[in-house]
């Protein structure tokens, strides 16, 4: 069973009279443990695609199913609680909390999962630690660089140990040097504990870290390097 | 679900990193709920003050004086015609049913002396039934007789403050003082009364057998003529019936025509102390619900504040929701916040009104009541503001949705 699955998604944002299709149609497979990269043009829909996928948006038709349970039916509540448990999402403004400090930041999840304060803290220590940050747990994020901020988004997104990791466009503001080093850890995670990545990028040396790549256009996917139905519009 | 006392941080973060904001939020409530409980402390100890006054007085008391009224008030000279007379104080206690006691007087004022204390107060010459009238007890002793007053024999009965300023830690009972210079024997200290409705010391007098009075203190007054009577209905309801009785055998002793004027006044001072309580009560519940209008005032200030603060914290929302927050926690985040402000403003508020009561009682003079009741209606108003004009913002914080928040700059 894959542990995504997207059957005939479709997103329409209404303005007025006029509709655009922002998600035409998409149906597609994800196992588990893959490393999948998404590419495609500026507004194809690359977000609005992880955004469903994170939870943080519903489809207007079409179904999701997250380790089979079709989520596209459930609640806000319910919702929560898998961008809570099953997701670590990864942004490229990092969308840390600018008064909080970084292990604070990576504490985040566990106040709305309930965790009691003293075993949260231990564990978001634990996972700054894998992503090298142990030093910068009491700075802000103002006095990190770009690259240590989103280690401290990723060991936040890392923290409820989630089999989902997402990351649209996670290295969109960083240098090139920043981004390799980002992109190693994802690596590494995927390597290691075998956590399903999903991420979104423009530039190919990025993509190439993925074992399957995945090309949008107008919302429409139009090219799947596993199923190798390479149809790329002119 | 997510720790309180989480949330309660997360919330005390936010207003701290506000802090200005937060004090300029929590000032409206702090005067709100300052005026409340200054307002209701006026008030109430004004009506505390008049009921005390009701009890001290005697209930269900209806006072007789000589001269006329009309319809206005009392007219000028009441009381200077000596028309009333001891006749016809037992002629009401025959007579009128409603009545259960009758005490005339004959009042004056004197020097007192015992030993090298020196003392002027006032002395009233009576009959026994005055204590049933004042309902006034006797710390010792006991109150003039029957056979006093047939017999005119020299003896007081004094009040409080007369007993302090005379005998200080003496026990008086039985021992000589000189009213105008002439002796008496002190055979009663009366029980403490306090101030009366006008502020005089009820305590600073001495009753005397009505008899000696006339004969021997106040020689002005026309023999059997006194100055008031004193009449005790035999309950509220029989007031105004006790004072009809009273006022139909006046005329047909004094013999008044149909057409004349009463030469005498009939006082219904239960009544007059009722309606200056119940006014003074209905002023206290003014005062209260004017200042409450200061209280919601300021919790539109929190409401606007909360606004403003969910606004700029779209971005922050977007990020708890993204990271698993529900709307719920979202919501209560923000509600915590605003009752804690509220709260705050309450405490802070409080202290206020007490410390604006105590001054208004020592600058103005003013009777203050403070009970716990006030004190802990006003604190859980504030907290009820705060959830009231908190809970819309929270509400909208709570329904964002994610994506948009999250991409609000
Ligand atoms: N909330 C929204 N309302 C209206 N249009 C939207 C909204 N979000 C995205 N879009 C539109 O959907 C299209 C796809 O957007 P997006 O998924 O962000 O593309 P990408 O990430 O590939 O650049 C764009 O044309 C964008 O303008
Ligand atoms: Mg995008």
């Amino acid at each position: 069973m894959s542990i995504i699955r997207l059957e005939q998604v479709v997103k329409i944002y209404k303005f007025g009279e006029f509709e655009l299709k922002v998600l035409d149609d998409i149906t597609v497979s994800i196992e588990k443990g893959e490393f999948v990269c998404i590419m495609g043009p500026s507004g194809s829909g690359k977000s609005t695609f992880m955004n469903i996928i994170g939870c943080l948006d519903t489809p207007t038709s079409g179904k999701y199913f997250l380790d089979g349970v079709d989520v596209s039916t459930f609640n806000l509540d319910e919702l929560a609680e898998i961008r809570n448990k099953k997701i670590g999402f990864v942004f490229q403004q990092f969308n840390l909390l600018p008064r909080a400090t970084a292990l604070e930041n990576v504490e985040l999840p566990l106040i709305y999962s309930g965790v009691p304060s003293k075993q949260r803290k231990d564990m978001a220590l634990e996972v700054l630690s894998k992503v090298g940050l142990t030093e910068r747990a009491n700075h802000y994020p103002r006095q990190l660089s770009g690259g240590q901020q989103q280690r401290v988004a990723i060991a936040r997104a890392l923290v409820n140990n989630p089999p989902i990791m997402l990351a649209d466009e996670p290295t969109g503001n960083l240098d090139s040097k920043s981004s390799m080093e980002i992109m190693e850890i994802f690596k590494k995670l995927n390597e290691e504990r075998g956590l399903t990545t999903i991420i979104v990028t423009h530039e190919p040396d990025i993509a190439a870290f993925g074992k399957r790549q995945i090309r949008f256009l107008d919302g429409k996917i139009v090219c799947d390097s596993t199923v190798c139905t390479v149809e790329v519009n002119p | 679900m997510i720790a309180l006392s989480s949330i309660i941080n997360i919330a005390l973060r936010a207003l701290k990193a506000n802090a200005m904001r937060s004090f300029l939020a929590i000032l409206g409530i702090i005067i709100g709920v300052g005026a409340v409980v200054t307002m209701v402390a006026i008030g109430s100890g004004a009506s505390e003050k008049i009921s005390s006054q009701i009890s001290s007085i005697g209930s269900n008391l209806i006072l007789v004086l000589p001269g006329a009224t009309t319809q206005s008030g009392i007219r000028m000279g009441t009381g200077t015609q000596q028309t009333l007379t001891m006749t016809d104080a037992e002629a009401i206690s025959k007579e009128c049913s409603a009545v259960i006691a009758v005490a005339p007087a004959i009042t004056g004022t004197a020097q007192v002396v015992f030993g090298n204390q020196n003392w002027a107060t006032g002395v009233i010459g009576t009959t026994p039934d005055m204590v049933i009238v004042r309902e006034w007890e006797l710390i010792s002793g006991r109150f003039v007789n029957e056979q006093d007053v047939r017999s005119g024999t020299k003896v007081a009965v004094i009040g409080q403050t007369v007993a302090e300023r005379l005998f200080g830690e003496l026990d008086p009972i039985g021992k000589v003082i000189r009213i105008k210079k002439i002796p008496f024997e002190v055979i009663g200290v009366l029980d403490r009364k306090g101030q009366s409705l006008t502020g005089q010391d009820q305590d600073d007098i001495i009753y005397v057998p009505i008899t000696t009075a006339q004969r021997t203190l106040f020689g002005q007054t026309l023999p059997g003529r006194v100055r008031m009577i004193y009449a005790k209905a035999s309950s509220l309801e029989s007031i105004p019936q006790a004072t009809e009785q009273i006022k139909t055998l006046l005329r047909q002793r004094h013999r008044i025509g149909p057409n004349q004027e009463d030469d005498f006044t009939v006082m219904d001072l239960t009544q007059m102390l009722k309606a200056a309580e119940e006014s003074t009560k209905t002023m206290s519940i003014l005062l209260g619900a004017i200042a409450s209008v200061s209280l919601i005032v300021g919790g539109i200030g929190i409401m606007n504040i909360m606004l403003v603060s969910v606004t700029e914290r779209t971005r922050e929302i977007g990020i708890r929701m993204a990271v698993g927050a529900k709307p719920k926690d979202i919501r209560m985040q923000f509600l915590i916040e605003a009752v804690f402000l509220t709260t705050i403003g309450g405490i802070f508020g409080l202290l206020l009104g007490i410390g604006t009561s105590f001054a208004v009682a020592s600058l103005m003079d003013w009777p203050i009541s403070i009970s716990l009741f006030s004190a802990l209606i006003a604190f859980g108003f504030s907290a009820f503001v705060g959830v009231f004009f908190g809970f819309y913002p929270a509400y909208k914080a709570s329904t964002l949705n994610p994506i948009e928040a999250l991409r609000y700059e």
